[in-house]
């Protein structure tokens, strides 16, 4: 592996862990700066609402305690839930696999249905092609809360799929989790499926106006083979530059379609906790939201300076 | 100028769009919080021009019947068409009969969907256009303090926009949402709000205009304005940030979709307008609510009024000129 590539590498896992640090701490300083905490929610007297903030520590200054929580999380202890009452990383657990399992479920069909719709609409004129920048186009301006919407109501008047939720049992047979990620992950793979396919139609056309493809078609390559191989390789570097933009917007469409969709997510977590001023949860939903998109924008650059090692070169 | 015509149909849209929340008075048929308590998810009566036996005649509509309060069964009462009439009872367009006309059904406290339509249309546009407006504001100060100071200021700036710029949008928003008093009135929930998007939208502004400054300020033009005794505030008044305009104008093409988006979200979820001030995302909250949408599916015309205007941004926005193309850029949307 050239050195150029492991320096590149190491400097953006740094550059990740940051991240992870810093929203976390920054979501912590926030919700310490908003008025009221865990307890003000509470009938409670003021003097059992004193000695329970002093029992968990919630009247110290920020700084000690944003200290004492770090000197834990960095142990892989991310403190007690106030509203659940439980520790916070088994929380998590619980439902950072759920938003993982949809997030990835929805990237990997919109690459399913937008790369070759792009590649489709950036090479070829005619109905198809007209048909599928059409749909596309579209499809750009319905967000995934309106998509979830209209998918639920397309559940709600067929019965072919569950409105909402994941199922009895998170454990259940692998079918019964498909039926339920179904709709959750159209509403979000649909309005990505487009961007992707705007930018790969788009990367196409360019690719095939490249004077090595205009070389290749010299040459006497076949159509089929200047689209689908010489251009696609092409493209490819636009494209894969993207994915590390989509990682954001996937887990944005995630927060809103875990709440509309009643989907047990990392998003509908973040929410609950953020309500209840819950400090340490949100904490620690900050922080496993972070490492999640650090990971997929970190995979999206390894990818990058795979595909194209020029990036690798500091600018 | 002439648009081109997709162009000119985005537009036309949008002035539509606008027309409607402004002349909200003019066009609610029905004050907004008003309840018609034997009107419960009653369903959209359209107008029509032909009547049951087949006959041509002026505008009419239907009126409803409650026929079973408990399952919420209405049947349209064939016998008694209600004509429809222009300027009458204050409302531009107004059935005139016995039983109120609710365009596009009622909710499920029986208000009239069309008229908080309107309604919500102001808030919601209202604060989408605020923040758009402010976002480019602060961002076009700050990209253009970073890219003519350059240096330690421009590398903090540019630092602070990257990290922001990073974090998946409708987090930011929801967190710094979140460190304001949860409960709020309905004017400080519109400031707060406008407030929170221009933080969480400006750093879209600041990277672009930032770039474009950075690069104008070396050309001649610049150094001949400097040459002639130009300060710093005109130089980049009169002479740098013009540069940056169509740029500046594809950003708003991007926030403001993004902004509309992030009121309904943030409404949706129990942060944003509270009743009785009406707001797109406050009423998807109804449709949200239990068996609303399997049995009032009208409820769902904000989601549509906000598929429409964003469809309506991006027409405007397509076929740019080419050198404001965001293409492969790191360009992300609000969602």
């Amino acid at each position: 592996m050239p050195r150029a590539f492991v320096r590149f590498a190491v400097r953006r896992t740094l550059l990740a862990a940051l991240t992870v640090l810093l929203v976390s701490s920054a979501a912590m300083a926030l919700v310490r700066l908003a008025p009221g905490d865990a307890l003000s929610d509470f009938e409670m007297s003021l003097e059992a609402a004193a000695a329970e903030r002093e029992r968990l520590g919630l009247d110290a200054p920020f700084l000690t305690q944003y200290a004492a929580w770090l000197g834990r999380a960095i142990r892989l202890d991310f403190g007690q839930s106030l509203k659940y009452r439980r520790p916070v990383q088994d929380l998590i657990g619980e439902r950072v696999g759920n938003t993982v399992l949809l997030g990835a479920s929805a990237l990997l069909l919109a690459t399913l249905i937008g790369l070759p719709a792009g590649i489709l609409t950036g090479s070829r004129r005619g109905p198809l092609a007209s048909l599928a920048r059409g749909v596309s186009f579209a499809l750009l301006s319905i967000p995934p809360l309106v998509t979830s919407f209209v998918l639920l109501l397309f559940a709600a008047a067929t019965g072919l799929f569950p409105v909402g939720g994941m199922g009895a049992l998170p454990g259940g047979g692998s079918i019964e989790v498909a039926r339920y990620l179904a709709l959750p992950c159209l509403a979000i793979a649909l309005p990505m499926a487009a961007v992707i396919e705007r930018l790969q139609s788009e990367a196409v056309r360019d690719a095939l106006a490249d004077p090595s493809v205009r070389a290749a078609r010299a040459r006497g390559c076949s159509r089929a083979r200047l689209v689908w191989r010489h251009a696609r390789r092409l493209s490819l570097k636009p494209v894969i530059a993207l994915y590390g933009v989509l990682v954001g917007t996937v887990l944005s469409g995630s927060f809103v379609v875990e709440i509309v969709m009643a989907w047990p997510g990392l998003g509908a977590l973040t929410y609950e906790a953020l309500v209840a001023r819950d400090l340490y949860l949100v904490a620690g939903c900050a922080a496993a939201g972070a490492l999640c998109l650090s990971a997929g924008v970190l995979a999206s650059d390894l990818a990058l300076a795979v595909a194209d090692p020029r990036v690798t070169e500091p600018s | 100028m002439t648009l081109p015509p997709r162009r000119a149909a985005g537009a036309a849209l949008l002035g539509i769009v606008a027309a409607a929340a402004a002349g909200a008075d003019l066009l609610q048929v029905h004050p907004s919080a008003r309840q018609f308590r034997d009107f419960v998810y009653a369903p959209p009566m359209p107008p029509r021009i032909v009547d049951a036996g087949g006959r041509l005649r002026p505008p009419f509509v239907y009126p409803l019947r409650l026929e079973d309060r408990l399952e919420r069964r209405f049947v349209e009462d064939r016998a008694q068409p209600m004509p429809l009439r222009l300027f009458s009872g204050g409302a531009l367009l107004a059935a005139d009969g016995p039983s109120p006309w609710f365009p596009l059904g009622t909710d499920g406290l029986g208000r009239d969907v069309l008229s908080r339509l309107v309604r919500g249309a102001r808030t919601s546009l209202g604060v989408a256009f605020l923040a758009s407006a402010g976002a480019l504001l602060l961002g076009a100060v700050a990209g253009a303090l970073a890219g003519y100071a350059g240096g330690r200021l421009d590398d903090g700036l540019m630092w602070a926009a990257d990290f922001v710029m990073a974090l998946p949008a409708i987090y930011v928003v929801l967190a710094l949402r979140a460190a304001a008093p949860l409960v709020l009135g309905a004017a400080e929930v519109f400031w707060t709000m406008a407030a929170v998007f221009i933080l969480a939208g400006w750093p879209l502004a600041a990277r672009t205009v930032r770039a474009v400054v950075a690069a104008e300020r070396t050309r001649e033009y610049a150094e001949a304005a400097r040459s002639i005794g130009a300060g710093t505030v005109r130089l980049l008044l009169r002479h740098l940030l013009p540069a940056a305009h169509g740029i500046l104008a594809a950003q708003a093409a991007l926030l403001l979709p993004g902004f509309i988006l992030a009121e309904a979200t943030l409404s949706f979820v129990g942060l944003g307008f509270g009743e009785p001030i009406p707001s797109w995302g406050l009423m998807l909250q109804d449709a949200g609510r239990g068996r609303a949408l399997a049995e009032a599916p009208w409820l769902l015309a904000p989601a549509g009024a906000i598929a429409l205007v964003v469809f309506a941004v991006n027409l405007v926005a397509s076929e740019r000129a080419s050198g404001a193309s965001p293409r492969y850029s790191r360009d992300k949307s609000l969602w």
